[in-house]
């Protein structure tokens, strides 16, 4: 596949260039800039979509699209990141007539989305997590993320106040950036309410692993610490577990107070609706789509749980307060001097990181106070 | 600062409670395995059927209130899945290996399907037994919550050991298992035994799910099994179709598979791929350890489509 790619781009290039020069837009949305243009737009999920977790948060932003008038969805869940979803890509092209995908997983985007984004290249691609890059990547291709570890780091600050044993415990899938700067964010934001906490890691290796979700999570509890959260694809089987044990959480990907009642801190949600929501607008207006979208907080791309009503009043406080402030967008996670978990310098003193940063998107160390290795 | 940890007897603690609570899915399906292959034949199905008998039991424990209901409709299921492969495998010429297979992706399949609408509620959970209350360790206290099917399935691997020498219906097991032609001679029928064999298998298979998804983890999604079925069917090679040996594989691949977290959850935290992959090492060792050149598979029934 990856074979046939450059010679596809450089016809599409062409083609483009060509479309362009006769001044009709190449797509399908251009030729009609109405503001209710029929669009079909198909959604593909690696996992189930009512998983409490990463699918759940895609499909309910999918849903928000859905009654927006002119609007097809054409949904496909529990797609492998293989080349069936190659094959589920054709068939919403072919079958369905999609003419804007979302695959929103993060293994869909090299090479099955860039391969098919080179045999089709009328056809509009938006990928969830990918770090698209100009020139490198086909430009009807594009990538959207979320500055979750803003919501992570005030999960921290909750489970700050909440912890009595000044251990806090962390389930994450993969040592991948993302999960990475989420821990470190979830430590940090503790940290501000206390130095001395720390927090322990546990890797399961998979995104979906239930049992194995299940043991880091008692073996966390067993160990002493007392606010869990996760990054895993489907927090349940932690959440449930956790509150079993009587350890108090933070959510993570999608709202799971319903899981664990009392025991729900707060929780780091998508809010992929207002995203969608954008991405439909500007194409059924005939716009040009972005190819490189974040936002965090502020943006409206990730939203907190209401608080539970085990957070103190001091916490809730500092929570509103730290929120106030990332809203205003002059607040910085990653601010120095930090050191990593080896006692590296990892952030210098007079460095701090704007949440985007492009050097945090690469992140592989663990600050000082994770218990834990990315190996 | 207020230490509630127990450090490094956290380990040996998450080995123990780890093989209590992750292997009962493993005892129940290698049972169920053991009876069927005692018969002369390999359902290679159980993984569809667990994950089948996972849904049943979540799906019928939401809609009635009652986990041990959830248990009784997964065994029923698991029974049917059963009689399914044993009644196509009786027809000349069909490979059980392969309608097991097809068996395992209609499982899953219908499962997933019919399971689609149970992610999202909770389920009642099945009741466990507070043995810790001597402990003032409250790690301790978790570790001992066992859950009744734990006991059922150690005291089912006694009974099955001590059935398939000294009752009838084990005997009977037992000759159509390594003969086909003697059984035929003594007036048994093969293929109803094999059938009811295969159905009890199943069976058993269910009730492993259902402890996957009414205890622990205790919650029903696609991804619930990680390939316990399909494992189980490989510990009964492993535990030479011993019952009792089945029970003590279960427990190792249990204990073993805690050791991953246990380990990063004390600070050794370098490697834990490799630690993840320890249940399987285990078992390539002691099968290396107990292989001999000189003889088959002490134990296999001969009448084994594994062993022709």
């Amino acid at each position: 596949m990856t074979k046939l790619l450059p010679m596809n781009r450089r016809n599409f290039l062409q083609a483009s260039a060509a479309g362009l020069a006769a001044g009709t837009v190449p797509g399908l949305f251009g030729s009609q800039a109405m503001a209710q243009t029929a669009l079909t737009v198909g959604f593909i999920y690696v996992g189930p979509k009512d998983d409490y977790g990463y699918n759940q948060a895609h499909a309910e932003g999918a849903a928000v699209i859905k009654k927006m008038p002119g609007i097809t969805l054409v949904e496909e869940e529990n797609v492998p990141e293989t080349v069936d979803v190659q094959k589920t890509m054709e068939s919403m092209i072919n079958l369905d007539g999609a003419t804007l995908l979302f695959p929103t997983s993060f293994g869909y985007f090299d090479p099955h989305m860039l391969a098919m984004a080179a045999k089709y290249p009328k056809i509009q691609f938006r990928h969830c997590g990918g770090l698209w890059t100009e020139g490198k990547h086909p430009a009807n291709t594009g990538s959207y993320f979320g500055y979750i570890g803003q919501g992570q780091y005030l999960n921290g600050i909750a489970a700050g106040y909440a912890t009595k044993s000044k251990k806090i415990g962390f389930v994450a899938a993969k040592p991948i950036p993302q999960v990475v700067q989420n821990i470190n964010s979830f430590l940090l934001g503790a940290r501000s309410v206390d130095p001395t906490i720390t927090c322990q890691v546990i890797f399961t290796g998979e995104w979906s692993l239930a049992v194995k979700e299940a043991e880091a999570t008692n073996a966390l509890i067993d160990q002493g610490a007392d606010v869990i959260t996760c990054h895993v694809d489907s927090p349940k089987v932690v959440v449930e577990t956790a509150a079993g044990r009587g350890a108090f959480v933070c959510g993570y990907h999608a709202n799971q107070s319903a899981l664990a009642k009392d025991k729900y801190l707060t929780g780091a949600e998508w809010a992929w609706g207002n995203v969608y929501t954008n991405f439909i607008k500007t194409a059924q207006s005939g716009g040009k789509l972005g190819n490189f979208v974040r936002g965090g907080l502020k943006d409206g791309f990730v939203k907190m749980s209401p608080l539970g009503p085990a957070v103190s009043a001091e916490g809730r406080k500092k929570f509103e307060a730290t929120l106030a402030e990332i809203m205003s967008g002059k607040f910085s996670v990653f601010k120095g001097p930090i050191k990593d978990n080896k006692g590296n310098v990892v952030v210098t003193a007079s460095t701090a990181f704007a949440e985007d940063a492009i050097e945090l998107e690469s992140m592989g160390y663990l600050v000082e106070g994770v218990v834990g290795s990315t190996s | 600062m207020e230490d509630t940890g127990i450090g490094l007897w956290g380990v040996p603690l998450a080995i123990f409670a780890g093989a209590i609570r992750v292997s009962t899915p493993f005892i129940f399906v290698s049972l169920g395995e053991t009876i069927t292959e005692r018969s002369g034949r390999i359902n290679l199905g159980l993984e569809g059927t667990l994950v089948f008998g996972a849904m049943t039991a979540y799906a019928v424990a939401v809609m009635t209130g009652s986990p041990t209901l959830g248990v009784l409709a997964a065994m029923a299921t698991g029974a049917i899945f059963g009689t399914i492969h044993g009644w196509i495998c009786k027809w000349p010429k069909v490979n059980d290996i392969a309608i097991g297979i097809a068996m395992m992706q209609f499982g899953l399949g219908l499962a997933f399907f019919l399971g689609k609408s149970f992610i999202q509620p909770v389920a009642p959970k099945l009741p466990s037994i507070p043995l810790g209350g001597w402990s003032a360790v409250p790690q301790v206290q978790a570790a001992l919550n066992i859950n009744v099917l734990f006991f059922i399935g150690a005291a089912l691997a006694l009974f099955l050991w001590w059935a398939f020498r000294n009752t009838r219906i084990g005997l009977t097991l037992r000759v159509v298992g390594d003969s086909t032609d003697a059984a035929r001679a003594m007036g048994i029928s093969p293929d109803r035994v094999r059938l009811l064999a295969t159905a009890a298998g199943g069976s058993l298979a269910a009730i492993g799910g259902a402890y996957l998804s009414l205890y622990y983890p205790g919650s029903w999604n696609e991804g619930i099994s990680s390939g316990q079925g399909l494992m189980a069917v490989a510990l009964v090679i492993f535990a030479r179709w011993n019952p009792i040996g089945c029970f003590l594989a279960a427990l190792l691949f249990g204990g073993a598979g805690a050791l991953g977290p246990a380990l990063q959850s004390v600070g050794v935290t370098q490697g834990y791929y490799l630690f993840y992959a320890a249940p399987y090492v285990l078992t390539l060792i002691i099968l290396i350890a107990t292989s001999s050149p000189t003889r088959s598979l002490a134990g296999a029934p001969g009448a084994l489509s594994l062993t022709k």
